[in-house]
């Protein structure tokens, strides 16, 4: 009986925490891998429309997104309701898309490196309720700086089977 | 000098680690809320080069030509007939490959075009709908054609590009655009 008593009292009764921070940072290196500092402010509202024949964007830094929708409620008295071409963090000028466009896709292309340019991806991020004006501009312009691989942002379609 | 030993001695030599847990805790948080898993998925498209001539379409034959006009209320005009985007799929699958032999359809599929029009006040959402179910039609085809030939579904990812090559080959896709007419423009 007392040999039980003596036992239980020299027992250590802390779980070791010793492997926590090793498992917090697993996580931690998990998180830094699989995501993506968000990069700009989105200052549009853009719901892009759904589709099912999809294809996955794989390298985040070949993509180059262009976003195209209307003003959030914030910027809606500086700049309207009418829909809008958001590169980076500025609005395109209004009269001077094209160039502006030209000019984003230039200063994108010279942070990839030569051997990778020509798989560079243009995601276009186009809210489902604007019309095709602003977007066939947009497709102009792309097509006159070169930039010919371009991709139609949508979500999955939620009863599509594929 | 024996005394000030033996405190040495007793002295804990380990860093004290537990904080480092906190410390990972913090920059965990951080990451957490400062990125986003965004999928990015989407339709990829091929633009045609620019330039400054309009392409002649004029020696194309009338039965290859599968035009698609899409006006600034949305409604869809498939070979000059209204059709609704449910039907534009199986319409455009019958129409490429042609099971019938129909004289009004493509000769074969290697000889079909498809010309996609639409205006400026046509919504974005019914576009790509309408994108979506033209290249539908031609994965479907697609599938078909690898079901037949090498028993696998067509997959981008997993079949080799060299059956990818000869399944294209068979079957292109070829989708001309128009510049869009000005109807409908927002002001």
């Amino acid at each position: 009986m007392s040999k039980f008593a003596k036992k239980r009292g020299k027992a250590d009764p802390n779980i070791s925490t010793a492997s926590l921070p090793d498992i917090i940072f697993m996580l931690l290196f998990f998180f830094m891998v699989v995501t993506k500092m968000r990069d700009s402010e989105l200052k549009l509202t853009i719901i892009t429309p759904f589709a099912s024949e999809l294809t996955k964007l794989e390298e985040k830094s070949l993509v180059a997104t262009i976003y195209v929708g209307r003003p959030i409620e914030k910027y809606r008295p500086i700049y309207g309701t009418k829909p809008q071409i958001q590169l980076n963090d500025k609005f395109a000028k209004v009269g001077q898309e094209e160039a502006d466009i030209r000019y984003f896709m230039e200063s994108f292309r010279t942070k990839v490196p030569e051997s990778r340019r020509p798989q560079i991806t243009t995601s276009l991020r186009v809210d489902g309720n604007v019309t095709m004006g602003i977007v066939a501009d947009v497709k102009t312009a792309l097509r006159k700086s070169g930039q010919l691989k371009v991709n139609y942002s949508a979500k999955r379609r939620p009863d599509a089977t594929l | 000098m024996a005394n000030k030993s033996k405190s040495k001695g007793r002295a804990n030599n380990e860093i004290n680690a537990s904080s480092m847990a906190d410390i990972a805790f913090l920059l965990l948080i951080f990451f957490l809320v400062t990125t986003t898993i965004v999928e990015d998925k989407g339709i990829t498209v091929k633009l045609p080069p620019w330039s400054e001539e309009e392409p002649d379409i004029t020696q194309l034959k009338t039965r290859n030509v599968y035009s698609v006009l899409v006006n600034a209320q949305n409604q869809l005009l498939v070979r000059n007939q209204p059709m609704s985007i449910r039907d534009l799929r199986k319409n455009a699958v019958e129409f490429i490959s042609n099971p019938y032999g129909r004289e009004d359809y493509a000769e074969k599929p290697t000889k079909a075009i498809i010309m996609l029009k639409n205006d400026r006040g046509t919504n974005y959402k019914t576009y790509l709908e309408v994108y979506n179910e033209l290249k539908g039609a031609y994965n479907d085809l697609w599938n078909e054609a690898s079901m037949k030939k090498y028993g696998v579904p067509y997959d981008e990812d997993k079949l080799p590009l060299a059956y990818r090559k000869a399944i294209k080959a068979e079957i292109p896709m070829v989708l001309s655009e128009a510049e869009p007419t000005a109807f409908g423009e927002e002001k």
